[in-house]
């Protein structure tokens, strides 16, 4: 048995859920590749969005899949990390922005 | 960091043996993947042959300014193979009697060769199609000799390809040595002043990409316009099209793959990106390469590989054309890199 939680390798093996269930791991991937084409949104544009998503959702795969779908798409490094910047900015606004909350719950409660 | 080559290095892997060794160990040895024959033959195109013969690529020496991370023909300063003239001679007689409609001159660098300018006219007397030099834009701006080369390709009507990994500096200077994006900019901005590379000019200007680390190319149309954009607001530059080339497993990026532990990755990456529709376009089937010393082979990687062509006919000075396309290609797993995604060859994607 694997003794971490996540293993690079994995990633690989995404495909492989729909071993256990076709239909629906068909319909996800067809729903994911059309997401991802060219659109009102460039390709190039939403791979930065999905490198932002990644790191907001903490999830190692996605880290790994969109770092490396940035470096094929010839985004920059600076880029890369001002995405991340907008991710890391509406995560810690929308801690903050519950200090509203924290502060009409004082305003109501206390004298 | 100095790069060197691993010739210079006395690397294991410029023993050309373990490279091909080592793509069929590993991996592919264990079924973890399957050979490229096999894949191949998944959709009946094995064994590969060669259909009709379109582009005639030589090499003119691995003797070059650069010393690039990725070179497939670990070429540098260091490197002495260079064409005779005795072979230039050779090819010169197959360049008159080929059906070949595309003359194709790579290196290292090229115009390094001391005979180098005199072929080009030579060549360029017996008039085919199209005649690319593959520059690698540096040497332009290397020594004041070789300042005057863009009015000397625009006068023979060369076609240039050359390289450029990305249009921002950090990127480039990585993969291709310090200094290296300035310089490339100067090159092109001289090849734009003689004429090369703007919209509508006959002297094609055309620029190749190839990935700058342990990943594939991404769509070279979207890119091609990315480097447009990007050079003409930088830099006033322009070109024609943009070529996106994968790096292939061998050489000095067989040796990157391994020494950062990416190797398993990439050749997974190449294997899944598979596309069967690439493998009736790869350009060892309408291409024949020829080394500096006038050996003949099936495309320029497996040249590096040192695996000259399956025919009784193979060397330049006994060229037989009708003979060489009854050959079958040599294969092994580093052909992956031709059909992946889109595909790739010396003129980009092939689907």
């Amino acid at each position: 048995m694997s003794k971490t939680y996540y293993d690079p390798a994995d990633l690989r093996k995404f495909g492989n859920i729909t071993e256990w269930n076709e239909e629906l791991g068909n319909k996800f991937f067809e729903y994911y590749g059309k997401v991802f084409e060219e659109g009102a949104l460039s390709a190039r544009e939403k791979s930065l969005i999905a490198l932002a998503v990644a790191h907001t959702e903490q999830c190692p795969y996605c880290i790994d899949a969109y770092t490396k779908d940035g470096l094929e798409r010839g985004i920059t490094k600076g880029e890369m990390m001002e995405a991340i910047h907008v991710g890391a900015a509406i995560k810690s606004g929308a801690t903050l922005v519950h200090g509203v909350q924290m502060m009409n719950k004082v305003n109501k409660l206390d004298l | 960091m100095l790069k060197k080559t691993l010739k210079a290095r006395n690397s294991e892997l410029a023993n050309i043996k373990r490279q091909l060794k080592f793509l069929s160990n590993g991996i592919f040895a264990n079924g973890n993947l399957p050979t490229f024959a096999d894949k191949i033959n998944e959709t009946d195109q094995f064994p590969l042959v060669p259909k009709t013969l379109e582009i005639l690529q030589l090499n003119l020496g691995y003797m070059c300014n650069q010393v690039c991370s990725h070179c497939h023909v670990d070429a540098g300063p260091d490197r002495k193979e260079i064409m005779t003239k005795e072979t230039m001679l050779q090819c010169l007689e197959v360049i008159k009697k080929t059906k070949a409609h595309t003359l194709d001159l790579t290196g290292g660098a090229p115009e390094m060769n001391p005979n180098f300018r005199w072929f080009v006219e030579e060549a360029a007397k017996i008039g085919i199609k199209d005649f690319i030099v593959r520059s690698n834009l540096t040497i332009i701006r290397a020594n004041k000799k070789y300042y005057d080369l863009p009015q000397f390709f625009k006068k023979h009507n060369v076609h240039l390809i050359s390289s450029l990994p990305h249009y921002t500096k950090g990127k480039t200077d990585k993969q291709r040595g310090k200094g290296v994006f300035n310089k490339s900019i100067e090159a092109l901005q001289s090849l734009n002043d003689v004429g090369y590379g703007i919209k509508d000019s006959s002297f094609r200007l055309d620029l190749v990409y190839n990935p700058s680390g342990a990943f594939l190319p991404g769509n070279q149309m979207a890119l091609e316009n990315d480097f447009k954009k990007a050079l003409l607001d930088d830099f006033g530059i322009s070109f024609h099209n943009l070529f996106t080339i994968t790096n292939l497993p061998i050489s000095r990026f067989l040796d990157y793959l391994i020494a950062t532990d990416n190797y398993e990755d990439y050749m997974y990456e190449l294997v899944n990106a598979y596309n069967p529709e690439a493998v009736k376009n790869v350009m060892c089937t309408n291409t024949i390469s020829v080394s500096w010393d006038g050996w003949l082979y099936d495309c320029d990687f497996n040249q590096m590989l040192n695996l000259k062509v399956d025919s009784k006919v193979q060397h330049i000075s006994e060229y037989n054309e009708e003979l060489l396309n009854n050959r079958k290609i040599i294969i092994s797993q580093h052909c992956y890199g031709c059909t992946a995604g889109a595909g790739s060859s010396c003129q980009g994607v092939v689907t």
